[in-house]
């Protein structure tokens, strides 16, 4: 058993895995854990980063590009620039429930979880739908897939995305300095007109 | 050597910290952060799966994945903007204002 380990780490994918897990989990355990939003920011940028190695690993290095341009360059800008809008250095203060009881209940339903997605996996044989081909990089292979087997739900998601860029326009856009829920301009009328008699 | 096993287990150890982040955050802006967590997480095992069957769904789905957080994340924090305007906190208790 041990034995195994140590031959697993002594290859180059080994090391790479278990360096990666490790390095993962660690910065996640921060993310999780830490009272700082700046700190739990910074660490989840970096797991994210370190993730996009194991798709590399994997031999899908067009979703490890996407993951490294979309998540770490994108959603985590995305978060950096919204957390102007908060009070960011200051720690926040959280009335923790029992750590213990959260940290066994999420870990016992997620065990639940795997094993009710991954018992299918493992009971048939499973047949590859759409096989990848040989001699072809993986980012033309998904390419292929994706504009025949996939457009529709393709052309969804962009129309999706369209959705979610309108929203984000409308709930952050325009007049900052005033509140959605609240009618300022309202009040303003009703003032004006009270000037004006 | 590293099989699938070796990848679905830091999956699922990824996927429970996030799931415990959850359970335990009180703060909002954290809450989105653990769901991250658990999506990056999930597009391990997808990732992993794809390879090792060597069949390009997990892929796929891993990239819709991705879209969807996205597109969450932008309504997400558009909507915590505006709480933060309307209460001044992301505490989760302080925005209980229904009582129940």
């Amino acid at each position: 058993m041990f034995e195994n380990f140590i031959n697993a780490f002594l290859t180059a994918e080994g090391f790479a895995f278990y360096l990666f897990s490790a390095l993962t989990t660690g910065l996640f355990l921060i993310t999780v854990l830490s009272k700082n939003i700046l700190y739990a920011m910074t660490s989840l940028a970096a797991g994210m980063v370190l993730i996009s190695g194991f798709f590399f690993l994997l031999g899908a290095d067009f979703l490890g590009v996407v993951q490294l341009v979309v998540y770490v360059g994108a959603i985590m800008a995305l978060y950096a620039f919204a957390m102007m809008f908060f009070d960011a250095t200051r720690d926040i203060k959280e009335k923790n429930t029992n750590a213990m009881l959260v940290f066994a209940l999420g870990g016992l339903s997620a065990l639940v979880l795997v094993l009710m997605f991954a018992a299918p996996v493992f009971s048939e044989n499973v047949v590859a739908l759409y096989p990848m081909t040989e001699g072809v990089g993986n980012a033309q292979d998904v390419g292929i897939v994706l504009f025949t087997k996939y457009l529709v739900p393709f052309e969804v998601a962009a129309l999706m995305l369209l959705v979610a860029m309108i929203a984000g326009i409308i709930l952050a856009g325009k007049k900052m300095d005033q509140s959605l829920t609240e009618d300022m301009s309202a009040d303003d009328e009703i003032m004006i007109i009270k000037d004006e008699k | 050597m590293i099989g699938l096993t070796h990848y679905l287990i830091i999956a699922a150890i990824l996927f429970s910290i996030g799931l415990a982040g959850v359970l335990r955050r009180r703060n909002l802006l954290m809450l989105f952060f653990a769901t991250e967590v658990m999506l990056n997480a999930v597009n391990i095992a997808f990732a992993a799966i794809s390879h090792y069957y060597n069949d390009l769904t997990g892929q796929m789905f891993a990239f819709f994945i991705i879209a969807i957080a996205a597109s969450e994340v932008a309504v997400g924090l558009g909507i915590l903007i505006v709480l933060y305007k309307k209460h001044g906190s992301l505490d989760l208790d302080d925005l209980a204002s229904m009582r129940g």
